[in-house]
């Protein structure tokens, strides 16, 4: 679920507002969005792919992070550059190549074919 | 288009919902002369099941034999239940529309060959591509705004919705409009499973307002596996998985998709471990590149699967990667309503794919194919705008004071532990059925709408998508597909033919013969 909105990165354009497919957040004029609906969040960090300035953590759990859970330690996950992560992935915001260019789904039967005979893959 | 001063909108087209059956349906109805207007719950772009897990697409080339044999491997695979003349249809749209991509600025990848592929589509660059295009088509897009229900002029001919713009103090909103096409996917039953939380089936209970039919509700029993931490369930890496108890010795169940009965079984007794065994050290590299999204949640988590042992649970997909949905009525994507047309999931898919989806690519096939169709037969028929329309919407619309939240939790209990929904039995399907009709007479009729309309119409409709699926499940007293009857475990031929379901203070079930035609016109669609 969503935990982190970086005060110390966003830039209030309320993207992520617009994009949560289950209203997750609510716009705050003049100030940063809140995560005001955590319980609706369905973790899939798409609200991560779509922040400009990469100032937001989804942790990969179904539920709410405990208190002291390392999901929730901003300045660490900043450090180790965790913030934005599926934005990095597939390859959005200047001077990335799109993930899709890398995309080895379309061979994966032969590559596997080629590396386990006999093996059926999908 | 229109914009009355009092917030409605008038349009020929409105399309319901904007993953890939809804915008495939918007840009056709467009390119058909309509003016459009599509309606999301979320945001087009990033809402539903194919923005955040992506489509493996049944992209097979024209050439040679390559499109026979998939047909008849599916029409196996499927349980008999297909029709070639849809899959013909479907393969040879698909094709088209995926090289529309292309021209479009899909970023596909090129092989080591030098050869480009296009089989396969990430969320995340294909619906913000789709949106773009929905966009330059001139369609007018509301997202954030759930529909509540249908409204119908005086014959009975569906003639808009009616909704609320969640973002804006749920507003309300109408769109009066000649044909409405429903593109709102299936149901997963707000379990969570990657994308899936926006999909509850409100298209299938707008539809079954005004008695639409529905067929296959007993192929939902889809469940995906994701880590036992989260619920993202990106499949195909597990195809290299082996299985393992929690003291770290191995399941007696085969590796990969092989164990995809013997795995959930496992998991009814004990926690279930995994780890990549099978996937060549070679390949790492090339697995995270195609299926970012299931690797992520485990870098997040900090356990590399090819190396350590991780918890996995099966989590309900539902009607999302199951194949029931609305029944079709004609070539169209027409649904059994007059003016209704359905597109993508929430229609049966059982056309293509049968009683089994597993595999994947072909849902995705049917959201391109079937969104292009109903929305170029939409356009055609929309008619003249009556003046005079009713709403439609009978459940959960009005003030009452039983939490959503209440009945949503009661419908969970029933469908998504495997026990009841993956091994069926007779006596454990009739004991829920007991318990939902009981919610459908009980708690639905008081179900308070208060501050969130949206969350009354999502209870309302997983109740009814629940019994629909129980009662079809009751009444096919075999297995196939992926319907499971523990207490039949056998495929009876006599069985090979498709059930249609409906009625909501009612719910009834019958056979269906197989459809057969002529010829599906696919020439004017796809240019
Ligand atoms: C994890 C995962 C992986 C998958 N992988 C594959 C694959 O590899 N290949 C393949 O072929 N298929 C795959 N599928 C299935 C495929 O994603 C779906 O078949 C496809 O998304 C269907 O498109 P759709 O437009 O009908 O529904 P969706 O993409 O689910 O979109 C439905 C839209 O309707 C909107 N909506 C819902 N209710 C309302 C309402 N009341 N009012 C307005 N809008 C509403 C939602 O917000 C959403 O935008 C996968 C599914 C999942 C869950
Ligand atoms: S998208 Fe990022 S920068 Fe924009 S408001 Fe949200 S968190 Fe702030
Ligand atoms: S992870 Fe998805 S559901 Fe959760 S806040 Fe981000 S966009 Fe919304």
């Amino acid at each position: 679920m969503i935990e982190i909105v970086s005060a110390a990165r966003c830039i209030d354009c309320d993207k992520c507002v617009d994009v949560c497919p289950t209203n997750v957040f609510d716009a705050v004029p003049g100030k940063h969005p809140v995560i005001a609906r955590q319980s609706d969040c369905q973790t899939c960090f798409l609200c991560e792919a779509y922040c400009p300035v990469d100032a937001l953590f989804v942790a990969p759990l179904a539920g709410p992070a405990e208190p002291d859970s390392p999901y929730r330690d901003e300045a660490a996950l900043a450090a180790a550059g965790h913030l934005g992560d599926y934005r990095t992935w597939i390859g959005w915001g200047h001077g990335r190549t799109p993930g899709s260019l890398r995309d080895r789904n379309p061979e994966l039967p032969e590559l596997v074919a080629a590396h386990l005979p006999g093996v059926s893959v999908q | 288009m229109t914009t009355p001063a009092d917030g409605r909108l008038d349009a020929d087209v409105l399309v319901l919902g904007g993953g890939p059956a809804g915008t495939w349906a918007a840009i056709a109805a467009a390119e058909a002369g309509a003016q459009v207007v599509l309606a999301d719950k979320g945001y087009c772009g990033t809402s539903g099941a194919a923005a955040a897990g992506g489509n493996n697409l049944w992209y097979v080339p024209p050439e040679g034999s390559a499109r026979l044999e998939s047909i008849e491997r599916r029409e196996v695979e499927g349980g008999y239940l297909t029709d070639r003349r849809w899959m013909e249809c479907v393969l040879d749209l698909t094709w088209r529309q995926v090289d529309r991509l292309a021209r479009w600025g899909y970023p596909y990848p090129t092989d080591a060959t030098g050869q480009v592929r296009r089989s396969s589509l990430q969320g995340p660059e294909y619906l913000r591509l789709m949106r773009r295009q929905v966009k330059r088509a001139g369609v007018r897009i509301l997202d954030q705004s759930p529909a509540l229900d249908l409204v119908r002029d005086v014959d009975g001919v569906v003639s808009g919705a009616r909704g609320v713009h969640r973002q804006r103090g749920n507003e309300a909103w109408t769109v009066r409009a000649g044909a409405v096409v429903l593109a709102t996917g299936g149901c997963a039953f707000l379990s969570g499973a990657l994308g899936c939380n926006p999909d509850t089936g409100d298209g299938h209970l707008m539809a079954a307002e005004l008695g639409a039919e529905l067929s296959g509700m007993e192929f939902s029993s889809s469940y995906g596996m994701a880590p036992a931490f989260g619920a993202q369930t990106k499949g195909r890496m597990y195809q290299f998985a082996r299985y393992y108890h929690g003291d770290g010795t191995p399941l007696d169940v085969p590796p990969g998709f092989a164990g995809r009965h013997a795995v959930p079984r496992a998991m009814l007794s004990e926690p279930v471990f995994a780890r990549l065994d099978l996937a060549p050290p070679q390949l790492h590299e090339s697995l995270r590149w195609a299926q970012p999204n299931f690797f992520l949640p485990y870098d997040k988590a900090g356990i590399d699967v090819f190396r350590d042992l991780f918890e996995v649970r099966m989590v309900l997909e539902g009607t999302v990667r199951g194949t029931g949905g609305l029944a079709l009525s004609g070539d169209g994507c027409e649904t059994t309503v007059p003016g209704l047309y359905a597109a993508g999931d929430v229609a049966t898919r059982e056309l293509i794919t049968g009683g089994r989806s597993g595999g994947g690519s072909h849902n995705g096939a049917w959201a391109i194919s079937s969104g292009t169709i109903a929305g170029a037969t939409a356009a055609r028929f929309a008619r003249r705008l009556r003046s005079s329309v009713t709403a439609a919407g009978r459940h959960g619309l009005l003030p009452g004071s039983t939490p959503a939240a209440d009945v949503i939790r009661a419908v969970q209990d029933e469908v998504l532990p495997l026990e009841r929904n993956l091994f069926r039995t007779g006596p454990g399907l009739r004991d829920s059925l007991a318990r939902l009709d009981e919610l459908w007479t009980d708690a639905v009729p008081s179900l308070d709408v208060g501050a969130n309309p949206q969350r009354a119409r999502e209870a309302v409709a997983m109740v009814a998508h629940a019994r629909w699926m129980y009662r079809a499940a009751e009444a096919r007293t075999e297995s196939r597909a992926m319907h499971r009857r523990d207490d039949h475990p056998d495929t009876v031929p006599g069985w090979a033919h498709r059930l249609r379901t409906g009625g909501l203070d009612e719910v009834w079930v019958q056979a269906e013969g197989t459809a057969a035609g002529t010829e599906l016109a696919v020439e004017e669609l796809a240019s």
